[in-house]
């Protein structure tokens, strides 16, 4: 193969004075090195190890500033200082592949990382291992059982991932919800957070050695969870919030059973804290580590606690406030440094504003119905049945056909646990959708991952993974 | 070989019996975490529902050290051949638990990205439904199996058998 077709521009390279000059310097070295070792670069014709590798293509990283005309157009351009490193051994380096079946990876995440000694050079996120069609699978269901589908997403938190459904389709049939709905809705949200982050808090604490972390956040889990088997008759992937409102209404006595959450959840928070915010181990091995700048998680789409944590102050429930949460007070919580140890204290203090949310939503839970009395969208009770043709009508219609939403575009998007959950829906009229797009918090979180790693430790890696809280239901849907 | 005596005698039925025993009473799972159905595979392993009553809470996270792989989620076509490939690395004798709607069948999710049911990779010995299902089921599908590996014969080994 010749250097020609080796320079990341292809067949016709730019004038090297059209570029800096220090960076045209490094781009040689890279060049040099590239030849030594045999690493292909994309856009060039294939060589036959290439092509007779694996379905994963090449198993060697790729170099990461292939074309820097296309990093500045598209405003990322990361700086690479490995690049410029005279002193490197390239003996040293090996390639190490962890996951999609690794206990640390949360799922079916699968990284290659490229490692110098126990430096982690480059890491490239391989997902897909558990995309499931959702998306398609959106086209086939009419709107009233959509929520089966989404709600499978993000399965730590599948109330948000049905409200944000409910909502996007609610936006284009321009339905009112009654407050008492949206207060539900609100309540059950919330307290999937506080669950949400609780599995992140036990799974994070096993990642980095505080076994006992596993045990007290699922303990304390738990409580949720029996709440919302009473309220939705499962323990996940509920399809509760539904457009129109929510399935059924809260079950009697439900102001007891959400005290006693409090109870339960505070003093479990109170004993994390004691036990890990002076731990020289914890601290150690998540102050400083996993780091990402402001500005870096703004260019890589990152959101939620994450984004926070590195000090944007941007929560989707103050900025575009949904289900009427605007009116009730909160605080959102930010970092300094954007490191590990920032978003574990970011995310125990959600937990706790969360938990304030419930709690003013338990003093103020007005009377009502749960869901809208539009009848083209909510199907009759039970006794209209038998009283009403009409009624009999719409819940055949209802149940056989469902109902049909005009045709349009809506895009809707909620403070998911994990950041920005987003849903673009479009509408042909019919009563299914014609597409529905998901923007999901998790996919954006991973794409971000080679920022955050590059030059940590292996065993660094573990614990920046661990802190990001990815759902590989929600990044592969 | 006590399958092929025809009047197994006494000893050779209680070594048997010893052997099925001690085979339920410590069996080890691999982690096969994908996904809803992990997150109440793991709420089984901790405090609440407390799997290390069947002796089974030592989750391995190497295929070679275990002899239960739960299939705890939906199999994509991707991830199919991992599956298959760490179900090969498990020693014998091993066995299957399919864990939930997906994993049995291919549940709600009848598309183009999902293996219709783990059984057309891998063998499966006990079927959990629910979507997902909750501790209480998985921990009735790990007594199950322990009733089936009971009754079960000790030389009973994989691919042997038609």
């Amino acid at each position: 193969m010749s250097d020609t077709t080796r320079t990341p521009e292809g067949e016709t390279p730019a004038p090297a004075a059209d570029r800096p000059a220090d960076e045209t310097n490094g781009r040689l070295d890279a060049d040099g090195r590239r030849r030594e070792h045999e690493i292909w670069v994309a856009g060039t014709e294939e060589p036959d190890w290439i092509t007779n590798a694996t379905d994963e293509g090449a198993q060697e990283m790729l170099p990461r500033d292939l074309d820097p005309a296309v990093s500045v157009q598209r405003g990322v351009t990361v700086t690479d200082d490995y690049l410029e490193e005279e002193m490197i051994v390239d003996d040293e380096r090996q390639i190490i592949n962890m996951g999609p079946q690794h206990p640390a990876t949360h799922g079916v995440l699968r990284l290659h990382m490229e490692l110098e000694g126990e430096t982690v050079r480059r890491v490239k996120p391989i997902i897909g291992y558990l995309h499931t069609g959702m998306e398609k699978t959106a086209e086939t269901l009419p709107y009233m059982s959509g929520g089966t589908n989404v709600t499978r997403m993000d399965y730590l938190s599948p109330l948000n991932n049905e409200l944000c459904y409910a909502l996007v389709v609610e936006q284009l049939l321009g339905v009112e919800i009654p407050s008492r709905g949206q207060a539900i809705r609100v309540l059950m949200t919330e307290l999937n957070r506080v669950s949400s982050h609780l599995i992140w808090l036990a799974t994070f604490g096993m990642d980095i050695g505080a076994l006992s972390m596993m045990i007290y956040g699922f303990r304390e889990r738990e409580a949720i969870l029996a709440f919302f088997e009473k309220v939705t008759g499962l323990r996940m992937n509920h399809n509760y919030i539904r457009p129109g409102g929510v399935a059924a209404d809260l079950p009697d006595g439900w102001e007891d059973d959400v005290e006693g959450i409090f109870d339960v959840v505070r003093a479990g928070l109170d004993d994390y804290q004691d036990l890990l915010n002076g731990n020289p181990i914890f601290l150690d091995r998540t102050q400083g580590v996993g780091v990402i700048t402001p500005k870096e998680a703004h260019q890589y789409g990152v959101t939620g606690p994450i984004a926070r944590a590195a000090g944007i102050n941007f929560d989707l429930r103050k900025v575009f406030p949904y289900s009427g949460i605007e009116q009730y007070d909160f605080d959102v919580p930010l970092g300094k440094h954007g490191d590990v140890f920032d978003r574990y204290l970011v995310r125990t203090e959600e937990i706790r504003q969360s938990l304030r949310i419930v709690e003013q939503v338990l003093e103020t839970m007005p009377g009502g119905d749960y869901r809208t009395d539009d009848r083209k969208v909510t199907p009759p009770p039970r006794k209209r049945i038998d009283e009403s043709m009409e009624a009999l009508i719409h819940h055949f219609k209802l149940f056989t056909e469902g109902f049909k939403v005009p045709v349009g575009e809506a895009y809707q998007a909620v403070e998911s646990p994990r950041g920005e959950l987003g849903m673009y829906l479009v509408s042909k009229g019919a009563a299914k959708p014609w597409r529905l797009h998901v923007r999901t918090p998790s996919f954006a979180t991973v794409q971000s991952l080679p920022v955050m790693m590059t030059d940590l430790i292996v065993a660094d890696v573990i614990a920046t993974l661990a802190s990001l809280d990815p759902v590989l239901g929600d990044v592969d849907r | 070989m006590a399958g092929e005596t025809s009047n197994p005698n006494f000893l050779l039925t209680t070594l048997e019996k010893g052997v099925n025993w001690t085979r339920t009473r410590s069996m080890w799972p691999a982690t096969f975490g994908l996904a809803c159905c992990a997150i109440e595979m793991m709420a089984t392993g901790t405090a609440h529902y407390d799997i290390s009553r069947f002796g089974m809470e030592v989750f391995r996270a190497s295929p070679r050290q275990a002899d239960l792989m739960i299939v705890a989620g939906r199999v994509s076509q991707k991830m199919a051949p991992v599956l298959r490939q760490v179900y090969d690395q498990m020693a014998e004798p091993k066995w299957v638990i399919s864990m939930g709607a997906c994993a049995s069948t291919g549940g709600m999710f009848n598309n183009y990205a999902l293996v219709q049911g783990v059984d057309e990779i891998v063998p499966v010995d006990v079927y959990v439904p629910g979507c997902p299902p909750g501790p209480q089921s998985l921990l009735h599908g790990i007594l199950t199996l322990q009733d089936k590996i009971m009754s079960g014969e000790i030389t009973r080994a994989r691919g042997l058998i038609v």
